[in-house]
């Protein structure tokens, strides 16, 4: 294979630079919010002493399990040692470590003593999956810095066990740190809706389509603001093999896990809350997490048109995608606290604390706007980065037929139609 | 003279010293005897203060047995009692307020039959929030009281998130008027203490002294002591643990919940 070639982002294209001031705007609303929830505590929020994980930890856990998906790239390309990702392995790193960050700030923004970082960063509980999370995220970053400097030292770059050493330790911390992500979830015994082993591979599985998902979308604007059509045909097609995949992964994991708890009487009553009867969150499931966030790109990837537009189908099938994490975070996280503890089983209950009651929740802008400046957190970072360092592929080797005959075919296509 | 003056002085100090220290003595002996007596509660067996230079110890369980048929529908006592002695506020909106304790409502559905429950952090020996706290706040005692160490709570609300029994309130909004036995803050978790200060000063939780003036539903001691009153009405009251089948072993333990 030839040399690959790097480049940084130097374009300065009126689009770029709204889009960099739309991030910043979104971030500068997003640190605002989080004041503003700082200042007069949480009581401004949609949270309550019910649901007391609202739309921040949604889209906080979002990015956190979609950083250890945008390393895929690189993994394929070091750890499987397939050569058509290599010029995509950077971007691949630096995004996971742009989305972990967007995700810990939100995380750590919304905390009710944010002021005590210091403290979680200082006093550790070791038998909380929590505490662990701490190490594995900051591990996370301190291992694919260590890979990126071996994928972008001129020197080091060309001893290929050190590249592959760094890219096998990646691969498997990245498994470590989400299913640490999923343990979070999975280790709450009395929560019905998400308690179990199997939360930890439904959020490795979820974060592969997540990052991927990412990795795509950033491609396709990387393409556009150098010119270059960094997304060839080729990766086109693996991509959406991939993403295939992928997701066909999360809904099979998503069906074991309602599957086996609409198996067993004592938690059939939360299945039917979230699948059936719970308002919002049955909607939120099936409309947003299985049809907008899955049947429907799989479908898109499936029936993918022949010409030119297969790049437009994969971007919109990777926005769709991310709907759908934000839709499955958003039942996991708030469905799962919307219905009421069982505390005292085969008894009616009802109490001045929602005893028995569904908990009402509905987000409030200061959090959204939390939580959307974690995905333009990200992207500031990464957009930083690439103008800062080669991140960028330059000269993406086409494949034999290359453009030429996506050109063909959209001409034949066009001509069939007329 | 004047060393004579000094040596009575000195001696009138000691007489004083000596006074002082022997009133300090019975005060510390008898005051939780006429606390009792004063909240009525003569009956129930005299608690020992712990030593303040002296840990928490694991020698003993403090736990609490709640008789559901001595538990009125109507009653709100322990609620209130524990909400005046450890000043956690109402915010004007439920469901933001705090509430360490709160009265649940049973009705089964079979027999329509009702019955009232307080209930409240239930100190569990393998505490959930306390395996998740990801700072060491949310803690167990050596004596198993479960509390949250406010200093170093970061206010992440995973302990929330894991309570079996929704016994923790995060804090919404600034507050005032705080209790000096309950420095609560905006941004914490905080819940039922068992009024750890009363127990270390050989006292009884506020709950159960204000419930011993009304159905004396509440029993409370160390369940390790065998000659303890709760240890001795366990063995005569059939009672039950909530969730009992998460294995988190409460320490609170009701009768005649079947």
């Amino acid at each position: 294979m030839a040399q690959i070639k790097f480049q940084r982002l130097s374009s300065a294209s009126p689009t770029f630079w709204m889009l960099v001031l739309a991030h910043v705007g979104v971030v500068a609303a997003g640190l605002g919010a989080a004041l503003f929830m700082e200042t007069n505590g949480h009581r401004v929020t949609g949270m309550t002493n019910q649901i007391v994980w609202g739309t921040p930890h949604v889209f906080a856990v979002f990015l956190i399990v979609s950083a250890s998906g945008a390393l895929n790239v690189a993994s394929v390309s070091s750890v499987f040692s397939r050569l058509a990702y290599k010029p995509f392995a950077r971007l691949s790193g630096i995004l996971a470590i742009s989305l972990l960050a967007g995700g810990l700030a939100v995380l750590v923004l919304d905390l009710g003593r944010p002021d005590r970082l210091l403290v979680a960063m200082t006093t550790y509980n070791f038998r909380s999956i929590f505490a662990w999370n701490i190490y594995l995220y900051t591990g996370f970053m301190a291992i694919v810095v260590a890979y990126l400097f071996s994928m972008m030292d001129r020197r080091v770059s060309k001893m290929t066990a050190v590249n592959k050493t760094f890219g096998w330790a990646a691969f498997s911390w990245r498994l470590i740190l989400t299913t640490g992500t999923g343990s979070i979830f999975g280790f709450l015994v009395a929560r019905d809706a998400v308690s179990g082993g199997v939360m930890a591979p439904l959020f490795i599985a979820s974060s592969l389509v997540y990052g991927l998902a990412f990795t795509v979308l950033v491609l396709l604007m990387m393409s556009i603001e150098t010119h270059e059509t960094l997304c060839t045909r080729e990766m086109i097609s693996k991509f959406r093999g991939l993403l295939i995949i992928f997701s066909l992964t999360v809904l099979f994991l998503t069906a074991i896990l309602h599957v086996s708890k609409i198996y067993a009487a004592p938690t059939r009553a939360v299945e039917a809350f979230i699948l059936l009867d719970g308002g919002v969150y049955p909607l939120v499931f099936w409309g947003g997490q299985v049809f907008l966030g899955n049947i429907l790109p799989l479908l898109m990837l499936a029936y993918m048109p022949r010409a030119h537009s297969k790049r437009n189908t994969l971007g919109l099938a990777s926005i769709l995608f991310l709907v759908g994490g934000l839709a499955q975070m958003y039942v996991v996280i708030i469905g799962t606290q919307a219905f009421p503890l069982n505390i005292f089983p085969g008894y009616e209950v009802s109490s001045t604390f929602g005893d028995g009651a569904i908990n009402a929740y509905s987000p409030s802008l200061p959090e959204i706007l939390l939580g959307l400046s974690g995905i333009s957190i990200a992207m500031l970072i990464a957009t930083a980065a690439f103008r800062l360092l080669p991140f960028l592929p330059h000269g993406v080797p086409v494949d034999a037929h290359g453009v030429a005959q996506e050109a063909e075919e959209a001409m034949a296509e066009a001509g069939a139609a007329a | 003279m004047s060393s004579c003056s000094g040596d009575d002085e000195k001696a009138g100090m000691d007489r004083r010293g000596l006074l002082q220290s022997a009133g300090a003595f019975a005060a510390t002996m008898l005051a939780p005897g006429v606390t009792l007596y004063a909240f009525g509660g003569g009956e129930a067996e005299a608690l020992q203060a712990r030593p303040a230079d002296q840990p928490a110890s694991p020698k003993q369980r403090w736990g609490m047995l709640i008789d559901l048929n001595k538990c009125s529908t109507g009653c709100n006592a322990c609620v209130t009692a524990c909400k005046d002695y450890n000043g956690w506020q109402d915010t004007g909106r439920a469901d933001i307020d705090p509430q360490w304790i709160r009265k649940v409502t049973l009705k089964d559905p079979q027999t329509g039959v009702e019955r009232s429950a307080p209930v409240m952090c239930q100190h569990c020996a393998s505490p959930p929030c306390v395996d998740v706290c990801p700072t060491g706040a949310s803690m167990k005692r050596a004596d198993g009281i479960v509390l949250v160490n406010k200093h170093i709570c970061i206010g992440c609300r995973y302990c929330m998130m894991a309570c079996p029994f929704k016994a923790r309130s995060f804090i919404h909004e600034d507050e005032t008027g705080q209790k000096v036995n309950n420095p609560s803050g905006k941004g914490t978790v905080e819940g039922c203490t068992l009024c750890v200060d009363r127990v270390d000063a050989g006292q009884r939780p506020a709950c159960v002294e204000a419930c011993a003036k009304e159905g004396g539903a509440l029993i409370f001691g160390d369940l390790k002591d065998p000659q303890s009153e709760i240890s001795q009405a366990l063995r005569k009251l059939p009672s039950t643990k909530l969730r009992a089948d998460l294995g988190v072993d409460p320490g609170v333990q009701y009768a005649n919940l079947t």
